[in-house]
């Protein structure tokens, strides 16, 4: 190819947050019409990155270079007039709007102030088919499945004549099927001169869909590669900087008791099955691990589980005791225990200080409340012990959990629930997001609560970490059990392709 | 560095900039009527430290405290309790036609009075509670529609089942006379003006609503909802249950907000009875940024700027512009807490940080070493 | 805030989208109601039941409600819950009437939206500006608006004819209109005939009806009345048809996605609260002007949150707004004119009650069916039994009428994704 200036280039870019570093001297060259992913773990720093680019946040120091020339981006306004588009990992839709309302809203087809629907119409639908998007412009949006709605996001960059196109975690959402189908779309775009960035951290999509990948670690650019020059291994050591730690258990503590059994679960959503016939049993000293893309049932089956849903069939039997109509606080007072996947959304009080936080999902137990009053005491004393013990980094429980990163956040959870001793513990996620040291961490709590004879349920969207933790595997697919696997020897390949629904088995 | 508390002190800043700016904007709308702000002040403040004055403070403070309290309940858990008003008004009402209807030997008869005050005020806040859990309604426009309900049906009931029978051609709209065994005597007498001794009783329910608040498991699992819902419910709290419990105990609290008024000086339901006290209660509970201590002072220094400013008027100054003073007080105050707020949250962060980092630093070093 | 805010999944219940309500039914609707009112009025012989001289005054009580709804429904539709409607309401009323009383009728129109507005953008710039919490901000204004009036008024009008409760005399002199040949107005000087009202008079079911109906709707009205009325199908236009409307429902529908498409949502909010204001301003001089010739404390007697339930019963669109507003005036031009046929009332509301309860068990719905049938039943008895219904009743028919609609159809309801959210700037999606 000839020496053409970069379609974008980024160079140094440093940005802080309180307390933080997101990028600390990035630097960044996306060549004309190619795909050029951008991966890294959770917290790396990708997404504050692209909002950078996107004109979304400002840079503290570095350049931006479009076709070889510095250009300033004060708000998304300025990047979608120099070409650029985004595709955003949440939706960025208003549902209550028609497919052509969202993807006009901003630059809208009018006359004298009056929109131009039949114009905006035709555009959509040009868009749309020379594209191969298909899409109906005069859909409400709510009643569009995820597929659709990223379609939706996809012209409405084009729509702006995006020739720069962001896709922030394209495929966390999507089903297989759904992957393909967008990658045909990519590579279509592709043909037609588009230039893609494609944020992921999934690394076995990037090395099928990119031209050349930048791995990007705590804020700072490690590398930029080419797919066939590596290897998925050698790509994850690049993204987390080390010989990765590898999550194995020992020998097997399993034991013939069963803990936590599960019986012909059911959960329904409106009038779909999210979940269907879940049943499995947990032992003494078993790790159960659920392995399945997101949106399969995981978390239904997680909140069937603590309460948080009511199954529409099937039982929950804990140590012999049938709870399914028990509510969330009985459960979690005799011994079920929670570490949920949203850790800020769902585990913390953030304003709050550690010691409230310590509290929760336990004020009703010993040394948290002594009758109906709660006992500060106790809980500073029982936060200061796990502060310790975990090795949260803080200066004290009078913190607010705000304060606290990623990790120390996680740390404080799975302590607190490994304190108030339960029989059987739920961890939802537990490494989404935290970095490699915390993770690591995290792994060897698990591995004790095994030890010490507890139940544990783990889901996870990373397989290493799945195969690595588990005793027994299951695979969830559109809320099914569909294959139970001996994690002594299923490779993480073999794994993907039951969870995708290529490969199918009995539960054995 | 800068410590915790430092950064904690910022939120004196809040009634600090309140005041000033309530100060300020008063004297420029008072030389906007040629008076002048000086003047206006010292009277004020010579009126309104003379003993009446304070006797009258503090009744005028007790129903404004009752009121924010009942109101900032609601608010730690995010539950918008805008019918606080008519919760009040068709108590009282209940609670007076009912007290006038028995007799009873004193502490009792008190007591029923109250208690009748607390089931009406937190039966008719019942709706509300049972609309949001049961429909999905949200309590701000439901209590709304219940306010104006409130009044149409308390004026019904009382023009057509409560009132007190006509005597000649007198024409007040009331309830019957509350019996003696129903009424309180005057805690004490300051410069001629009776103390109530409600005041007593509204010291004691605020000590309650701290107490449960901050003290309880309760109260634990109100904070946490109105903090974080989602962890709360993650961590065993019924949402549904506790919207009941909180609507309902916010109900009963502004049931009592007119017992001091009913049990020390108008003995009946009567039309004089302070209206907009439900709302003042919001103010009250802003300023008070919802807490017992607060509230109180809140309530104070607007029952006090009320008592006040009646001297304005022999000085030709239309007392009125005292309402636009704590409109002024009312707005610095939230809007100054917002920002404090932000600030302080992100202060607390990076201090927390950098202390953070210290010690991650301290421990390399003893590894190293 | 928010009346029912984005399901997040764990709080409150989950809200099931219903069958959405179209124009076709709601017409469908209406055809029936008019055809039952005319029913009832003819079995009881309560011609004020659908009298032109209620219609005409339904309209002009329908007025500054339906003036305050679509106000909330700018605001709400760029996302900002407005429940300051009340104050701002309240300083229309005084701006209105003291603009009317010094410079004229038109002043006082003209004074009245710049006071709502003056109450709109403090409002604005508390919650979009500041983020304060909007209910907390709506509150406030309903507090200083009354205080505001009232040092106003001590100040502008006591010794000038007035009060610290009440204004002189505000001169209502804005032209008013009769529709010719329909109604009965003047053509150039010409005596026209008044086809309707002579249909009116011969009582006839249903054709007499539905003629008092349109001729309420065509004497004289008041410009004001005239202009709320064109209002409706410019705020549709506006709203859902250009591009800056298109622009405001984003704000409140999502305002993440919006700013990240380059749309200034801030202004967009400040667009939709100061509009806001300057309805219920208007709605306030309309009182004073039209209404009362005269500012009177407490005048506005709770309409702006009328107005806010108008807009909600309404389903936050501007054809709901009116249909809402229409049926709330309508009860007060009852209540005002003629007790008989406020009883009357009764009677039709049990017949609907019936006929509601009938089509719940032909749908098999049976615990629907029988709870309607059952208060069908029990309304009759009420009617037999009475000779007239408490005025207060009355008074509370909108608020009942509202809290029963978002019991019982709040899944059918669709208000603005974000409406009540604060949004800041460059924040996450929460």
């Amino acid at each position: 190819m000839a020496e053409r200036a970069p379609a974008v280039e980024l160079k140094g870019i440093t940005k802080t947050f309180p307390g933080v570093v997101a990028n600390d001297d990035i630097n960044l060259a996306v060549q004309p019409g190619e795909i050029h992913a951008v991966v890294g773990e959770n917290g790396a720093g990708k997404s504050t990155l692209m909002k950078i680019l996107y004109g979304m946040l400002r840079p503290d120091s570095g350049t931006i270079l479009m076709d070889g020339s510095g250009v300033h981006f004060r708000s998304p306004k300025d990047a979608i007039a120099a070409g650029i588009g985004m595709v955003h990992q949440h939706f960025m839709l208003a549902t209550n709007f028609t497919v052509l309302e969202n993807v006009v809203l901003g630059s809208e087809p009018a006359h004298a102030g009056a929109l131009d629907f039949g114009a905006a119409r035709a555009r959509i639908r040009e868009l749309s088919e020379s594209h191969g998007v298909p899409l109906d412009p005069d859909r409400l949006t709510e009643d569009l499945a995820v597929g659709e709605r990223q379609r939706v996001e996809i012209v409405k960059v084009l729509y702006r004549g995006a020739r720069i196109l962001i896709l922030d975690e394209p495929t966390a959402v999507l089903v297989p099927q759904e992957v393909v189908e967008l990658f045909g779309q990519l590579r279509e775009l592709r043909a037609q001169g588009v230039t893609i960035i494609f944020i992921s951290h999934k690394l076995d999509e990037v090395l099928e869909i990119a031209d050349s990948i930048t791995v990007i670690r705590d804020g700072h650019t490690v590398r930029t590669v080419k797919p066939e020059e590596v290897t998925a291994r050698q790509l994850a050591e690049l993204m987390v900087g080390s010989e990765l730690p590898t999550p194995e258990t020992r020998e097997s503590t399993v034991t013939e008791e069963v803990l936590l059994s599960v019986q012909g679960l059911g959960v329904r959503v409106g009038a779909r099955w999210a979940l269907e016939d879940a049943t499995f049993d947990i032992h003494h000293g078993e790790i159960v691990g659920i392995a399945g893309v997101e949106g399969n049932g995981q978390r239904e089956l997680v909140e069937a589980l603590i309460g948080l849903r009511k199954p529409d069939t099937g039982s929950v039997i804990l140590a012999g005791t049938d709870i399914t109509q028990w509510p969330t606080r009985q459960r979690r007072e005799n011994g079920l225990g929670y570490i949920p996947e949203d850790r800020q959304g769902r585990g913390l009080l953030l304003p709050s200080p550690l010691w409230e936080n310590t509290m929760l999902g336990h004020q009703t137990l010993y040394p948290f409340a002594r009758g109906p009053w709660i006992n500060k005491k106790g809980a500073r004393a029982q936060t200061e012990h796990l502060i310790s013990e975990y090795g949260v980094m803080t200066p004290g429980p009078d913190t607010s959990a705000l304060a606290l990163s990623g990790g120390n956040q996680q740390k404080l959870i799975v302590g607190r629930e490994m304190t108030a001793a339960p029989k059987v513990l739920i961890a939802a996620q537990p490494t989404r997001g935290i970095d490699v040291g915390a993770q690591a961490a995290v792994w060897e709590l698990i591995r004790e609560a095994r030890a010490l004879g507890l139940a544990l349920l783990l889901t996870s969207a990373d397989l290493e970490e799945l195969i690595g933790l588990s005793d027994t595997l299951y695979v969830i697919l559109r809320g099914r059990l569909v294959a139970r696997l001996d994690p002594a020897t299923v490779t993480p390949e073999e794994l993907g392709s039951y969870m995708t629904g290529a490969k199918q088995a009995g539960v054995a | 560095m800068r410590k915790r508390w430092q950064i904690r002190l910022l939120w004196l800043l809040v009634p600090i900039s309140a005041i000033v700016l309530a100060i300020v904007v008063s004297s420029l709308v008072l030389l906007s009527i040629d008076a002048s702000p000086v003047d206006a002040f010292r009277s004020m403040y010579e009126y309104g430290t003379q003993g009446n004055s304070l006797a009258s403070t503090v009744n005028r403070a007790v129903p404004l405290f009752i009121a924010g309290l009942a109101v900032a309940i609601g608010f730690k858990m995010n539950l918008f309790n805008i019918g606080v008003e008519g919760q009040y008004r068709i108590a009282t009402l209940m609670a007076a036609a009912a007290g006038a209807a028995v007799t009873l030997p004193a502490p009792f008869h008190i007591a029923f009075i109250m208690l009748v005050g607390m089931v009406t005020g937190a039966a008719w806040a019942s709706i509300a509670a049972v609309l949001k859990v049961k429909r999905g309604v949200h309590e701000v426009v439901s209590t709304i529609m219940l306010n104006s309900i409130a009044t149409g049906l308390g004026a019904y009931l009382l023009s057509n089942y409560l009132r007190k029978p006509a005597v000649g051609s007198e024409l007040l709209i009331a309830t019957p006379q509350i019996p003696h065994s129903g009424q309180l005597g005057p805690l004490t007498t300051i410069g001629g003006e009776d103390v109530r001794s409600f005041v007593l009783i509204a010291i004691l329910l605020g000590v309650f609503v701290y107490v449960l608040i901050w003290r309880t498991r309760f109260g634990y699992d109100l904070r946490a909802s109105g903090i974080n819902p989602d962890a709360a419910r993650v961590s065993g709290v019924d949402p549904n249950k506790m919207i009941m419990r909180t609507m309902l105990l916010s109900g009963a609290i502004a049931g009592l907000i007119g017992m001091s008024d009913l049990f020390g000086f108008f003995h009946a339901y009567t039309l004089d009875l302070p209206t907009g006290i439900g709302f003042d209660g919001i103010a009250v509970a802003l300023v008070g940024l919802n807490h017992p201590i607060g509230i109180a002072i809140a309530a104070l220094v607007f029952g006090w700027v009320d008592r006040a400013a009646q001297i304005l008027d022999l000085e030709g100054i239309p007392k009125e512009v005292i309402i636009i003073t704590k409109g002024v007080i009312i707005f610095s105050v939230v809007i100054a807490y917002e920002i404090v707020r932000r600030v302080v949250l992100s202060q607390e962060v990076k201090t927390a940080a950098e202390e953070t980092r210290k010690l991650e630093q301290a421990e390399e070093e003893t590894v190293a070493a | 805030m928010s009346w029912a805010g984005p399901d997040t999944g764990l709080t409150g219940p989950g809200a099931e989208t219903g069958r959405r309500l179209d124009a076709r039914r709601l017409l469908l609707l209406l055809g029936w109601i008019i055809i039952l009112v005319s029913g009832v009025r003819w079995i009881t012989s309560a011609p004020d039941l659908t009298s032109s001289g209620t219609y005409g005054a339904a309209l002009r009580l329908a007025v500054p409600i339906l003036l305050a709804a679509l106000g909330g429904l700018y605001a709400e539709r760029t996302g900002v819950t407005n429940i300051g409607l009340e104050g701002m309401m309240i300083l229309g009323t005084w701006f209105g009437a003291w603009g009317g009383w010094q410079f004229g009728a038109w002043w006082g129109v003209v004074l009245g939206i710049l006071g709502g507005t003056a109450g709109a953008l403090v409002h604005a710039v508390a919650t979009v500006s500041f983020g304060v919490n909007q209910i907390v901000s709506g509150v406030a204004i309903n507090i200083l608006a009354a205080g505001v009036a009232r040092f106003l008024s001590v100040v502008a009008f006591t010794g000038a004819g007035g009060g610290a409760t009440q204004s002189p005399q505000v001169s209502s002199d804005l032209p008013r209109i009769t529709v010719p040949i329909l109604a009965g107005g003047g053509l150039f000087g010409w005596d026209s005939p008044d086809v309707l009202g002579s249909l009116e008079r011969k009582q006839w079911f249903l054709i007499s009806d539905v003629s008092a109906m349109f001729r309420g709707l065509m004497v004289d009205l008041s410009i004001l009345t005239v202009i709320t009325l064109l209002l409706v199908p410019i705020t549709y236009f506006f709203l859902w048809r250009t591009r800056l409307g298109l622009r405001m429902r984003s704000a409140g529908e999502n305002p993440w996605a919006a700013e990240s498409l380059g749309v200034r949502v801030y202004t967009m909010k400040y667009i939709g609260v100061l509009i806001s204001g300057a309805l219920s301003g208007l709605a306030g001089a309309f009182l004073v002007i039209e209404t009362a010739g005269i500012y009177r404390e407490g005048q506005t007697g709770g309409r702006g949150f009328i107005g806010l339930a108008a807009m909600i019963f309404g389903n936050w669109r501007p054809s709901g707004a009116l249909a809402a507003s229409g049926l709330f005036g309508y009860t007060d031009a009852l209540n005002l004119r003629s007790a008989d046929a406020v009883h009357a009332l009764v009677l039709f509301v049990a017949i609907a009650l019936v006929g509601l309860g009938a089509w719940y068990l032909y749908r098999r719905r049976l615990v629907g069916g029988i709870v309607a049938l059952t208060l069908g039943v029990i309304t009759f008895i009420w009617f037999v039994l009475t000779d007239s219904v408490p005025r207060q009743f009355i008074f509370i028919t909108p608020y009942v009428a509202t809290l029963i609609v978002l019991a019982v159809a709040s899944q059918r309801l669709r208000m603005p994704t974000y409406d009540g959210i604060t949004f800041r700037k460059g924040s996450q999606i929460s």
